[in-house]
């Protein structure tokens, strides 16, 4: 128990700090940084609490993918060296920064009072150790739920994924100008007489032939 | 202190939630790092939904962990998308100089 409690205030004080600098870097590409090993500390997290799988498609969803086309879009767009601009003199820009303080902190303890409600009324939960019995694993147990309760919902999200896809494609999609492509439609409509044409070659004298 | 119970699961998603959301107030950089202060925020809905999940014992809320897992990478893409056009017409995106909708 003792070594759960290590892990669990090693990987969340990490997670909370990478949070904290993935907001106030100065960098985008450091934030980025941040932000990978925010979900990586979270994903040893999901690891540690019992949930296998969720935390290894954590790694490969979010660090493997996610996290890449972030680091892709900095790179293409060379925002890496806008310095980062929290408290200037504008008046303008600083006004909304204590509405935001005020909004964040107000929302932060109302979540503490709805933690504060779980922990003063300790019938509210028990944990089930039940599920995590060691004859059926998570992955397995979560397949089991996952192809059959929830398939519906299962093909739903695939084709949220299609739409993303096909959006982010015909969003940056750009037809280039002078670029030389076949039309296969002007190929197979060729008739003869545009094909070839049939000259008098007259002696000493030849043929020009213009294109 | 040396109990870790849901209660110090929720803490965390707490935290973590908070501070994506003073990531987006606060953020004067790009645009880039408010899709990654909402990726925050999705990360602490997980936690919260992992968390019931296993001390509660129902599979439930790790299956709409994971389609919470889909629909922000759906999201990331379409966001970075917009983005990159954005900044192909605009020429940039500095988050105080995006006003033509003069809101």
């Amino acid at each position: 128990m003792l070594a759960h409690a290590i892990f669990f205030y090693v990987f969340s004080i990490i997670a909370v700090i990478s949070a904290i600098m993935v907001t106030v870097s100065k960098n985008t590409v450091h934030s980025v940084f941040f932000l990978i090993l925010d979900f990586i500390s979270i994903s040893c997290l999901f690891i540690m609490i019992g949930a296998e799988f969720l935390g290894m498609i954590m790694l490969i969803v979010y660090v493997g993918a996610v996290a890449v086309l972030f680091l892709f879009v900095v790179m293409m767009l060379n925002v890496a060296q806008q310095k980062n601009q929290w408290f200037n003199s504008e008046s303008t820009t600083s006004s909304h920064i204590p509405v935001g303080l005020i909004i964040s902190t107000i929302i932060f303890f109302e979540l503490i009072i709805v933690v504060g409600g779980w922990k003063y009324k300790p019938e509210l939960f028990n944990p089930n150790t039940t599920q995590s019995s060691n004859e059926i694993s998570n992955t397995h147990s979560l397949g089991q739920v996952l192809y059959t309760d929830y398939i519906h919902i299962f093909q739903i999200s695939g084709m949220i994924l299609l739409i993303a896809m096909i959006g982010a494609i015909v969003l940056t999609f750009r037809r280039r100008e002078g670029l030389k492509t076949q039309s296969y439609l002007k190929q197979i409509s060729r008739e003869r007489s545009e094909g070839i044409e049939v000259l008098e070659v007259q002696s000493n004298k030849g043929v020009k032939i213009d294109d | 202190m040396t109990e870790i119970g849901l209660g110090h699961y929720l803490t965390l998603g707490a935290v973590i939630f908070s501070i994506g959301v003073i990531g987006i107030f606060l953020n004067r950089k790009n645009i880039i790092v408010i899709l990654m202060s909402i990726e925050l925020i999705l990360l602490a809905v997980n936690i919260n939904l992992v968390s019931f999940s296993i001390y509660l014992g129902d599979l439930t809320g790790q299956v709409f962990t994971l389609f919470i897992l889909t629909v922000a990478a759906a999201e990331a893409a379409i966001g970075l998308a917009i983005i990159v056009v954005y900044y192909r017409n605009a020429g940039t995106i500095r988050v105080e100089e995006i006003d033509k909708l003069k809101g």
